[in-house]
């Protein structure tokens, strides 16, 4: 227990805390600045977000997707790659399940874990064309994961558009009703809010998450690899296949998690003009978590809150959401700049040590 | 002479998307040179075209400027530019932050604070109105009356102008000049131009606020020209776009502007294809991939190869080993 209380206040969990912290607050400056009234608007986003059942469900449905893109960026950091690709790879997942969906017609207890694991491979394999690339070209994950982020962008407006188009609208078919991943209980329990399986889905994401990396000699693999590659070469690991092979279940989480969007809340699969912004958040989520289950699913809570509760802040005290993208991106800027962040606690606790 | 007449007005189209372009590409140069990821160009664009649009607005409408209503916004659009890579200069600089998480940082916060600001400043509109005062185009005298020739090269947004002059001082500084050799010193080899008094930190910190300007003028054209206006979706993945004409012009300047102008051919190819019906050949979607596939290739050395600046991304420590 004691050593639990230790890690709380640790230097590594208390970088993101006082970070979203800061966040908060210079929103509120911002908010000042602008002649809203912060107490209103923070008060008027949580009212949104846990008000009533039904925006309680509706925000856990906000918070499911960020839990997978959460998983999938900090798994990948865990092998000392930074997967910016969560996006792509969510997307992927996401067209996958639609046309498995669309496409195909089998009863549910098929239809579902299909359409699942086709989105799961959608997304693995698109992740893992980064992981090849670096393992084998040396290129750098970063600019190929943005530049496969468009590329899956666009490809999926071209096969929605040509193999699952519903007439004269933007989108694709809706999927048969056997491939659905809405849950008429859970619904009916948070007065018919969207909320789905996905979130369980989710959650057990997130012990297979835990498991692999601690649990498993792969896991372990992949975490040497991931404090130092040279070392983990040396003793006899192969790097360049655990490239790979991170990338792939890096995907895999993401790419399931575009599926639960499908396959819970919509039904259908959009032609984008943009990006959705899940594994955009996802980053965020991951470092909020530290590259931890119990910290992804916390940080994913924190950002479908923020997120989810936006649109209360607006009709509350009348501040534009976008002020939350600004809140979550301070956020992300202070844990990036952790050096910073210590700097203020430093300071903080030797203040503190001078008063006693 | 009907193929002339498309191939004049393909050429034209073409130098106006590419011109953002070669602005934000420079930028990304000028930063990735001095050895700061920038994968912020995205936001640093955005910010650039909020700043043109809303002063142009502001300066036409209250303060019943014309002509110049759009170039003082330009300026504006230079200064917020730099001041807006302040942040990302601090953090990977001074801080030593991870610079890929710090430019996805500055991407998001730029998408929320322009259409924040904008929706503050314009009473809930999540776009300016559409500007009356914006750039036109210089004719170059004589020139210009070259028959196809003269329309498709001389006729041009004075933006156009400026970018492609850039394009020349950042090739001239960059590799005849003791400021230009600093630069790519600190960005190859930062341990050996600190032990020849070079100051690192600060070269670097001039470089990313630089790297502002630039994008900022970028996405201030865009405003400026194409656009008209300022909305969620003015910059849509330009950034990105000259990230990767960048990389495609393996960091030196003219082949980057070279690589800018191709992609820029991608974008007006799009909008002739519409006109001419060949979207039904090659679908539009494949069009906008183009740019992305082409440089996943080249960087995995399918198409040439292409190496980065050998201190890109890493921190540097004074005094380390």
């Amino acid at each position: 227990m004691t050593g639990f209380v230790k890690r709380l206040f640790s230097e590594s969990t208390l970088i993101p805390v006082v970070s979203i912290l800061i966040g908060l607050i210079l929103g509120a400056v911002i908010m000042l600045a602008g002649h809203y009234n912060p107490f209103l608007a923070y008060g008027s986003l949580f009212a949104k977000a846990f008000g009533d059942m039904y925006n309680f469900g509706e925000t856990i449905r906000q918070i499911t997707p960020y839990i997978f893109t959460g998983l999938a960026v900090a798994f990948a950091f865990r092998t000392g790659l930074f997967n910016i690709g969560a996006e792509g790879q969510f997307i992927m997942g996401a067209v996958a399940a639609a046309c498995v969906g669309v496409l195909l017609d089998a009863p549910w207890f098929l239809h579902v874990p299909l359409a699942l694991a086709a989105s799961a491979l959608a997304g693995g394999l698109w992740g893992s064309i980064v992981g090849y690339l670096k393992a084998a070209r040396g290129v750098h994950e970063v600019i190929t994961t943005i530049m496969l982020n468009w590329i899956a962008l666009h490809a999926a407006n071209y096969i929605v558009r040509t193999a699952l188009l519903e007439k004269g609208m933007a989108r694709s078919k809706y999927i048969r009703e056997s491939a659905w991943l809405s849950s008429p209980g859970l619904s009916e329990l948070f007065d018919h809010a969207r909320i789905h399986y996905g979130i369980l889905i989710a959650l057990a994401l997130s012990v297979l998450f835990y498991y692999v990396l601690w649990k498993t000699r792969q896991g372990y693999e992949l975490r040497a690899v991931g404090f130092n590659p040279d070392a983990s070469e040396y003793a006899g690991i192969n790097v360049k296949s655990t490239f790979v092979k991170a990338m792939f279940i890096s995907g895999l989480f993401a790419g399931v998690g575009g599926a639960c969007e499908v396959m819970g809340v919509f039904h259908y699969q959009t032609i984008n003009a943009a990006f959705p912004g899940y594994g955009l958040m996802g980053i965020a989520v991951a470092l909020i978590g530290r590259n931890t289950a119990v910290g992804v699913v916390l940080g994913a809570v924190l950002i479908g809150v923020l997120t989810y509760g936006a649109s209360g802040m607006k009709f509350g005290a009348g501040v534009p959401e976008e002020l939350i993208h600004v809140v979550i991106a301070l956020v992300i800027f202070f844990v990036a700049a952790g050096g910073m962040v210590e700097l203020l606690i430093r300071r903080f606790r030797k203040k503190n040590r001078t008063v006693h | 002479m009907a193929v002339l007449q498309v191939a004049s007005d393909l050429i034209q189209t073409t130098i106006v998307f590419a011109t953002a372009l070669v602005f934000a590409m420079l930028g990304g140069l000028i930063s990735e040179r001095s050895g700061v990821v920038n994968i912020a160009l995205e936001g640093m664009m955005m910010v650039g075209a909020f700043t043109a649009a809303i002063v142009t607005y502001f300066l036409e409408t209250n303060a019943g400027l014309g002509g110049s209503a759009p170039w003082i916004g330009f300026v504006c659009a230079i200064a917020a530019g730099a001041v807006f890579a302040l942040p990302h200069a601090a953090a990977s600089v001074t801080f030593r932050a991870d610079q890929v998480v710090s430019g996805v940082a500055l991407n998001l916060l730029a998408a929320g604070a322009t259409i924040y600001l904008c929706k503050m400043l314009l009473n809930g509109a999540a776009q300016t109105p559409t500007l009356k005062n914006v750039f036109s185009k210089w004719a170059v005298p004589a020139l210009s009356d070259i028959p196809y020739l003269g329309p498709a090269l001389f006729v041009a947004y004075p933006t156009s102008y400026i970018a492609f002059l850039l394009v020349a001082v950042m090739a001239f500084v960059l590799y005849k000049t003791p400021a230009g050799l600093r630069l790519r010193a600190v960005g190859e080899h930062p341990k050996a131009a600190d032990s020849v008094a070079i100051n690192v930190y600060r070269v670097r910190y001039a470089a990313v606020m630089i790297s502002g300007a630039l994008a900022a003028m970028g996405g201030a054209t865009i405003a400026l020209t194409t656009t008209s206006n300022f909305s969620h979706n003015t910059i849509s993945g330009q950034g990105f776009i000259a990230l990767a004409a960048l990389i495609f012009g393996k960091w030196r300047p003219v082949a980057g502007m070279f690589a800018a102008l191709f992609f820029g051919i991608a974008s007006a190819l799009k909008s002739v294809f519409q006109v001419y019906g060949i979207t039904n050949y090659i679908p539009v979607d494949f069009i906008y991939m183009f740019p992305y596939i082409l440089t996943v290739l080249v960087l995995a050395g399918f198409v040439g190869r292409a190496v980065a600046p050998g201190a890109v991304g890493k921190p540097y420590r004074k005094g380390e080993r």
